[in-house]
């Protein structure tokens, strides 16, 4: 009969030495608090954040309803493909993107939640860099992420990851940018050139490729925004320019609002390569994607102190007049094309896709 | 029914897994790779006509510039004759 | 860009829109053939700067509009295979057919509906990438769908060959070309048609050149003028033609001769004399129009997907009665006289193709005529 000598027994089941994400990330066991003390707990304090560990988080709120301001609240999921791009990577979409929807309402945001879905075999390294990425972006937005989630999905069941940001701001009394405020005689502002994310993410995909330097203009608008709000208080509606872009943006607006939007289209910034690949694939630069760039709906008696305000903000040194609101045509925007003619700038009607004729 | 856009030759080299005459050609910055096998004569520097993936056309600068001088001077004429354009 | 830019500039397009004005004495009604034109003019206003007499009237040179019901359903049928990788340029994905499948009963209009329900839909830019996708995938049949005018088919053909050279048995091509002559013969032959002077598609003439166009402007007694797509080359175009008009004359011109060589692309010329012959080919909402297709030589026969998978090559589709797309597409009718207009059809629920395509006419006055609400 054999003894058994146990004195140097190693579990020979490794702890934290996948490099990918497992199902047992999303276990709710060890390995799951493995990830959040190894991986998002150094990489949240190391970028002066607050370590999310509670599943909830208590707000400090200072004078809040003493003082007549409101809570703004938002949500947003992100899916993009590829997760890295030139320019920024799904992390620092994700502050950015939930930050610049309560911008856009006139709220300072000041805390965030995290959610994280990860796909099994996600690499440990690919995720360590998105989320120090998203750290940095916080603590440039001046957010705190305060509160989080991780599930772990099979392989084959998510494109590597899915981040889902909810943020909460404060709405200073007296600002209210809404689109009922929106009137003909109005002014449009945009903060600069357009259609630079789009075209970035649309260089790299499968099919599409093509050289190009332009990278993603991701950015959070909040410091923007507040400089404009403190130039007009008044100032009449913002939607940050997103999926769609400006044409779904200003489409929305007009809708809204029940007024109709005149754009010169000359007057539009768009970077030289980016309209060369929207030549090539047949885009309409209005229709793509940015990830830090709004439109301001402005009384015109302000326009000047707002673009003023914009053009000293490292975020809108190319800021443009762009058209103005009209009361004909309620709901439908037109640009006035480069040769002097008159186009309906319709929503796309999808998915961009480049076409052949 | 046919998008086409010129754009200028950057580069010319031949694609290792199919053999064929390629360009990179730069469309205002942004570089595209395009089959030159229907216009195996194009030079790097020329301006050609692409249609998927394809240079189709060399642009005859010669042309381009007889016929936008032409439309020049319409307006020219017109204001010598007295007329507003 | 250069060759872009300088046919934008507002200065000159007044000026040419002008001269244009000084020679028009009564109406005439032109058609631009090719959809890519209808684009420019929608996208840059230039209709609403003629003046009042000259009526434009969009016709039938947009693949995604004139491809016919039947096709779009054999590509449906096909992208629905789970050993096929359907490649399609993005025109395409959007174009109503009318497959079911057939265990579930569950309907996919499009292509993106297919894709949805998890047939392997991929959009290409050229159809070098499909080959590529054919190279890197050995255990699947890539199917490329090959539409286009003759602008496209040089290109198309080479893909063709390129397979073949190579030995690239999985790859094959659902053919769906059209050419144009036919098609303005058809117009011409309709015996309500209204056209009197043709704007030739300019990137057809690239490959094609002008000879094609001699017999048919002598025998219809009408000018046409190869023309580009920038706004100053379709002004050009349209004062060319009016010029025609007003003389009298019925000429072929070359406006766009900066890409357009009256000779075409001799070498794009061979790749499709040697790939494809001519065949009769039906138009969405037209019909067949006798010769005015494309099909594989026989000897590229085995790249024919339509012969690979033989219950796709005889299927056949009824198209919608209730769409009269196709004449619009002739010019004979305008699109907000189709009763169906912005009720059945609308951009978001198209009936026919004019209406799904960006640049088809039903779209383009869907579009505008809100602006005049």
């Amino acid at each position: 009969m054999t003894t058994i000598n146990l004195t140097n027994f190693v579990c020979p089941l490794p702890l934290r030495r996948y490099p990918q994400i497992v199902m047992g990330h999303g276990s709710g066991g060890q390995m799951m608090n493995e990830l959040i003390e190894h991986l998002f707990a150094p990489v949240f304090a190391g970028a002066g954040q607050p370590v999310p560990l509670s599943d909830a988080a208590v707000l400090e709120l200072p004078d809040i309803l003493a003082n007549g301001s409101r809570l703004a609240f938002s949500a947003d999921s992100f899916v993009v493909s590829p997760a890295i791009f030139p320019g920024g990577d799904i992390g620092s979409l994700a502050v950015h993107g939930t930050v610049n929807d309560l911008a856009m309402m006139g709220a300072q945001p000041l805390y965030l939640s995290a959610s994280f879905i990860l796909e099994e075999g996600l690499s440990l390294e690919t995720l360590g860099q998105i989320v120090q990425s998203m750290a940095a972006a916080a603590q440039i937005a001046g957010v705190r992420i305060v509160t989080g989630d991780t599930k772990v999905v099979e392989r084959g069941h998510g494109d590597g990851l899915y981040i889902n940001t909810n943020g909460v701001g404060i709405l200073p009394p007296g600002i209210n940018p809404t689109p009922g405020r929106v009137t003909p005689g109005d002014v449009l502002l945009v903060n600069g050139p357009l259609g630079d994310h789009g075209i970035a993410i649309m260089s790299l995909r499968a099919g599409l490729q093509f050289e190009t330097q332009i990278v993603s203009d991701s950015a959070p608008l909040n410091g923007l925004a507040a400089e404009m709000l403190k130039a007009c208080p008044d100032l009449h509606a913002m939607r940050d320019l997103t999926r769609g872009g400006l044409a779904a943006a200003a489409n929305e607006l007009a809708r809204d609002a029940n007024v109709g939007l005149e754009i010169e289209e000359t007057a539009v910034p768009v970077q030289l390569a980016v309209a060369g690949a929207c030549e090539m694939l047949g885009l309409d630069p209005l229709h793509v994607a940015n990830e830090g760039k709004l439109l301001a709906i402005v009384p015109a008696g302000s326009a000047e102190v707002v673009l003023a305000a914009m053009h000293n903000h490292p975020l809108g040194q190319q800021a443009a007049l762009i058209g103005r609101v009209t009361e004909t045509h309620p709901g439908v925007v037109v640009g006035r094309t480069a040769i002097g003619g008159q186009r309906v700038i319709d929503l796309p009607a999808g998915e961009l896709l480049p076409r052949i004729c | 029914m046919c998008l086409g856009i010129p754009g200028q030759i950057t580069k010319i080299w031949t694609d290792a897994a199919s053999d064929l005459p390629m360009a990179r050609v730069d469309f205002g910055g942004v570089g595209k790779e395009v089959c030159l096998s229907l216009e195996p004569d194009a030079q790097v520097g020329d301006y050609v006509l692409v249609h998927v993936g394809f240079a189709i056309s060399r642009i005859d600068e010669e042309e381009a510039q007889q016929t936008l001088a032409l439309l020049a001077q319409m307006g020219e004429l017109a204001e010598e004759l007295g007329e507003t354009t | 860009m250069k060759y872009l830019d300088e046919y934008r500039d507002a200065p000159v397009v007044r000026n040419v829109l002008a001269e244009i004005k000084r020679t028009v004495t009564r109406p005439w009604t032109l058609m631009e053939v090719c959809g890519g034109q209808t684009h420019s003019i929608i996208r840059h206003g230039l209709d609403q700067l003629l003046p009042e007499q000259i009526e434009l009237v969009h016709g039938p040179g947009c693949p995604v509009c004139v491809t016919p019901l039947e096709l779009i359903d054999k590509a449906l049928v096909l992208a629905a295979r789970p050993d096929v990788i359907f490649t399609s340029y993005g025109d395409m994905l959007r174009v109503p057919g009318t497959f079911v499948y057939a265990k579930t009963g569950t309907q996919a209009n499009d292509l993106f509906s297919v894709k949805s329900q998890g047939g392997d839909v991929r959009i290409v830019y050229s159809p070098l990438d499909a080959l590529k996708i054919a190279r890197e995938n050995p255990y699947k049949t890539v199917v490329f769908f090959a539409v286009g005018f003759e602008t496209t088919a040089p290109a198309n053909g080479m893909a063709v060959q390129q397979a073949a050279r190579e030995g690239l048995d999985n790859f094959c091509v659902l053919v769906s070309h059209v050419t144009v002559p036919p098609a303005i013969t058809a117009i011409m032959e309709a015996p309500e048609t209204r056209v009197n002077g043709f704007l030739a598609a300019g990137h057809v003439c690239t490959i094609m050149g002008v000879g094609e166009y001699r017999p048919l402007a002598e025998k219809y007694r009408i000018p046409i003028v190869v023309t580009g797509f920038e706004p100053l080359d379709l002004a050009y175009g349209i004062l060319n033609v009016v010029k025609q008009l007003e003389a009298g004359a019925y000429e072929v011109e070359n406006a766009y001769a900066r890409t357009a060589p009256n000779q075409g692309n001799l070498a794009a010329q061979k790749v499709i004399n040697e790939v494809f012959e001519a065949c009769d080919r039906a138009w969405r909402g037209i019909g067949v129009i006798p010769q005015s297709g494309y099909r594989l030589r026989e000897k590229y026969v085995k790249f024919d997907a339509e012969r690979r998978f033989p219950d796709v090559g005889a299927m056949q589709s009824i198209e919608s009665d209730i769409c009269r797309s196709g004449e619009v597409l002739q010019g004979l009718l305008k699109p907000d006289q189709c009763p169906a207009f912005g009720k059945q059809c609308t951009p978001l629920t198209p009936l026919g193709a004019t209406m799904v395509s960006s640049e088809g006419a039903c779209a383009a006055y869907y579009k505008y005529g809100r602006i005049q609400d």
